[in-house]
C-alpha cells in the first residue's frame, strides 16, 4: 500500500460561506468523503489552507508576500491517503467535493520513499 | 439575558442544570474524547460550569441548559485543538479530530439531540459493564450518568466520601485496562448486558426506596434518577424492550407510595395502615400505563410480575379489598421464574391471607434452609414472628420477634417490631 498526497485547488469557498446553510452542506460533504476513508482506514490527515502566505526563495532565503496568483492556482488544502495504486488514489480523488466546483482541481501526487543509498 | 439575579439563584440554578445536564455533557464528550479520558470529558463539563457560575452573575441567559451545551461544545474544540497531535481520542474520532476539515462537523453532530441520547445511552451500558462489580457499577453510574458528587454518593450508599472515591477510580482503572467500549451492545450480548443495566438502575431505586435511616431529599434523589435512566431506555429503538417499561412501570408504581410510608417520626408505616389517599395518582397513573405498554412486548419479565403485584395493592380502595387470589397468582409466577427465598416468603405471606396463617407458616418452614433464614436475617423472623402471633402462639411470636429485632439494624424497624412484640 503506497501514501498519496492530494493537493486541492480552485474552487470558491467564501461565496458558499456567505450562506450558513449552503456551507454547512458543503462542510457536510467533505465530512462524508473523509469520513468515508477513515472507515477504511485509508485517512491520514488533512487541512485546509488559509489563502495567502509568504514565500522563502533560494540560498539568500528572500522572502516575499505571496504566492500572488490567481485564485484557481492557489492551494486551498491537502489531504494524505493509503491507496494501493494511482488509479484506486484516482478513484478516491474523484469523490472530493472541490470537484463540484467548475474550476476546481486536485492533484495527485505519490508519497516517494527515500533511501540513503 | 433576566437581570438582578442573586448570586444566590445563579447557585440553585446552577445546581438544578448541574443535575440534569452533567451527564448529557460527560456522555457526548466522552464519545468525542473517547472513555479512556473520561476524566478529560469530566474537567470540560466542570469547566462549562465554572464558566456558567462567573458569568451568570451579568445575568442569566434565556435557556440556560442550551447555553451550558454550547460552552461545553466550544471547550472540546478548543481542547481537540490543543491536544489533537498529543492525545489518542476516541477509535472513530481521533484522525477526524486532527483535521479542520472535519472537526467541527464531527462535533457539531454528536452534540445533536439524537446523537446526546444515544451517548448517554452508550454511557450508561459502560458503566453497567460486567466487568465491573455492582458497587462500582451503582458509584460510577450515579457520578457518570446522574451528576452525583462523590458526597452525595457517600450519603445515598451510606459510606464515605474516600470509599467513593477510591470506587470511582478504581471503575476508571478498570474502565481503560479491560479496554470497555464505548458502545451499545447488539444481538444477543444486548439481552445480558440490558439485564444488567437493569438490574443495576434498580439497585439505585431501592437504595433510594429502601433505607429508612437516610435524608429524605437523598432518597428521593435516587428514585428518580432510576426512574429517569430507565425513561431513557424505553426512548429508544434499541433498547426498548418490554422489560425496561415493565422495570419504569414497577419503580413508578412504588413511588407513589414514597409520601405514605413513613410518618414524621421516619417510622415505617405498614402497608396495611398506610392513609391511600397520600398516594401519589399521577405515578400510579404513568406506572399503570407502562405496565400495559409493558404487556405488547410479549416477553414477560420478573419487573413485570412484580409490576403487576404492585399494581393490585395500588388499584385496591383499601387493604380489605385486596385481591390476594391475583396477586397469589402473580407470587406463583415470580417463584417459578426466581425462587428466591425473599420471593418464597412474600409469597407464603400472601398465602397467609388467603388460607391462614397456618398455611403461611408452613409455606416457609419448607423454604430451603429456613433455619439459617432465620437465624441471619431479620425479615425472616420478623414475617414468622407476626404469623405466630395471628396463630396464637404467644411464645413463639416473642422469640422471634426478639431475634429480628437484634438482626436489624435499623432504628425504624427496630421500633416497628417493638411495637409489635408490645402488643402481645
Amino acid at each position: 500500500m503506497s501514501e498519496f498526497l492530494l493537493l486541492f485547488r480552485g474552487g470558491d469557498g467564501p461565496t458558499l460561506q456567505q450562506s450558513p446553510e449552503k456551507w454547512q452542506a458543503h462542510m457536510q460533504k467533505w465530512m462524508q468523503w473523509m469520513g468515508g476513508l477513515q472507515e477504511q482506514g485509508k485517512f491520514l490527515g488533512a487541512q485546509p489552507l488559509k489563502p495567502g502566505g509568504k514565500v522563502i526563495t533560494g540560498n539568500k532565503l528572500a522572502i516575499t508576500d505571496g504566492p500572488y496568483m490567481e485564485g484557481k492556482e492557489m492551494v486551498g488544502g491537502y489531504l494524505m491517503c493509503k491507496a494501493d495504486t494511482y488509479d484506486e488514489a484516482v478513484a478516491i480523488s474523484k469523490g472530493c467535493p472541490i470537484l463540484e466546483f467548475e474550476d476546481g482541481v486536485v492533484e495527485v501526487r505519490e508519497i516517494q520513499e527515500l533511501k540513503m543509498n | 439575558m433576566k437581570a438582578g439575579q442573586t448570586n444566590k439563584d445563579i447557585h440553585k440554578l446552577a445546581d438544578h442544570l448541574f443535575r440534569h445536564e452533567a451527564g448529557k455533557m460527560v456522555a457526548v464528550l466522552t464519545r468525542l474524547f473517547g472513555i479512556h479520558n473520561l476524566e478529560l470529558a469530566e474537567d470540560v463539563m466542570q469547566e462549562a460550569f465554572a464558566k456558567a457560575l462567573k458569568e451568570w452573575t451579568f445575568g442569566i441567559p434565556s435557556n440556560p441548559a442550551g447555553w451550558l451545551m454550547l460552552t461545553a461544545k466550544n471547550k472540546a474544540i478548543d481542547v481537540i485543538r490543543r491536544e489533537r497531535y498529543k492525545k489518542e481520542f476516541a477509535l472513530e474520532t481521533t484522525a477526524l479530530l486532527r483535521s479542520e476539515y472535519t472537526t467541527s462537523p464531527v462535533v457539531e453532530k454528536l452534540f445533536m439531540a439524537y446523537e446526546i441520547q444515544d451517548s448517554q445511552l452508550r454511557m450508561i451500558f459502560a458503566c453497567c459493564h460486567p466487568a465491573l462489580p455492582p458497587a462500582d457499577q451503582i458509584a460510577l453510574t450515579l457520578k457518570t450518568c446522574s451528576g452525583f458528587g462523590t458526597q452525595e454518593i457517600a450519603a445515598a450508599l451510606l459510606t464515605n466520601s474516600e470509599t467513593i472515591k477510591k470506587r470511582l477510580q478504581r471503575a476508571r482503572n478498570t474502565i481503560t485496562e479491560e479496554n470497555i467500549s464505548f458502545d451499545i451492545p447488539i444481538g444477543e450480548e444486548l439481552k445480558n448486558r440490558l439485564n444488567i443495566v437493569l438490574q443495576t438502575i434498580y439497585l439505585i431505586f431501592n437504595e433510594g426506596y429502601n433505607s429508612c435511616n437516610k435524608e429524605e431529599l437523598i432518597r428521593k434523589d435516587l428514585c428518580e434518577e432510576a426512574i429517569r435512566l430507565a425513561l431513557l431506555l424505553t426512548e429508544n429503538d434499541y433498547t426498548n424492550q418490554s422489560k425496561c417499561y415493565s422495570l419504569v412501570a414497577l419503580m413508578a408504581l412504588l413511588s407513589s407510595r414514597f409520601e405514605s410510608r413513613m410518618d414524621e417520626n421516619g417510622e415505617i408505616i405498614l402497608l396495611e395502615d398506610q392513609d391511600r389517599s397520600k398516594w401519589n395518582n399521577e405515578l400510579i397513573n404513568i406506572g399503570l400505563s407502562y405496565l400495559t405498554r409493558s404487556a405488547e412486548g410479549g416477553e414477560v419479565s420478573t419487573y413485570h410480575i412484580e409490576a403487576a403485584i404492585v399494581a393490585e395493592h395500588s388499584m385496591a380502595k383499601n387493604f380489605e379489598e385486596t385481591n390476594w387470589q391475583t396477586i397469589s397468582a402473580l407470587y406463583n409466577h415470580l417463584a417459578h421464574f426466581n425462587p428466591s427465598p425473599s420471593i418464597l416468603l412474600n409469597k407464603a405471606i400472601v398465602t397467609s391471607k388467603l388460607m391462614g396463617p397456618q398455611t403461611g407458616i408452613a409455606e416457609i418452614m419448607a423454604i430451603q434452609n429456613i433455619d439459617k433464614l432465620m437465624d441471619t436475617q431479620y425479615l425472616f423472623a420478623a414475617v414468622l414472628g407476626h404469623l405466630y402471633k395471628q396463630a396464637g402462639d404467644r411464645g413463639k411470636a416473642i422469640a422471634l420477634l426478639n431475634k429480628a429485632i437484634s438482626l436489624t439494624s435499623s432504628v425504624s424497624e427496630k421500633k416497628l417490631l417493638k411495637r409489635k412484640l408490645e402488643a402481645l
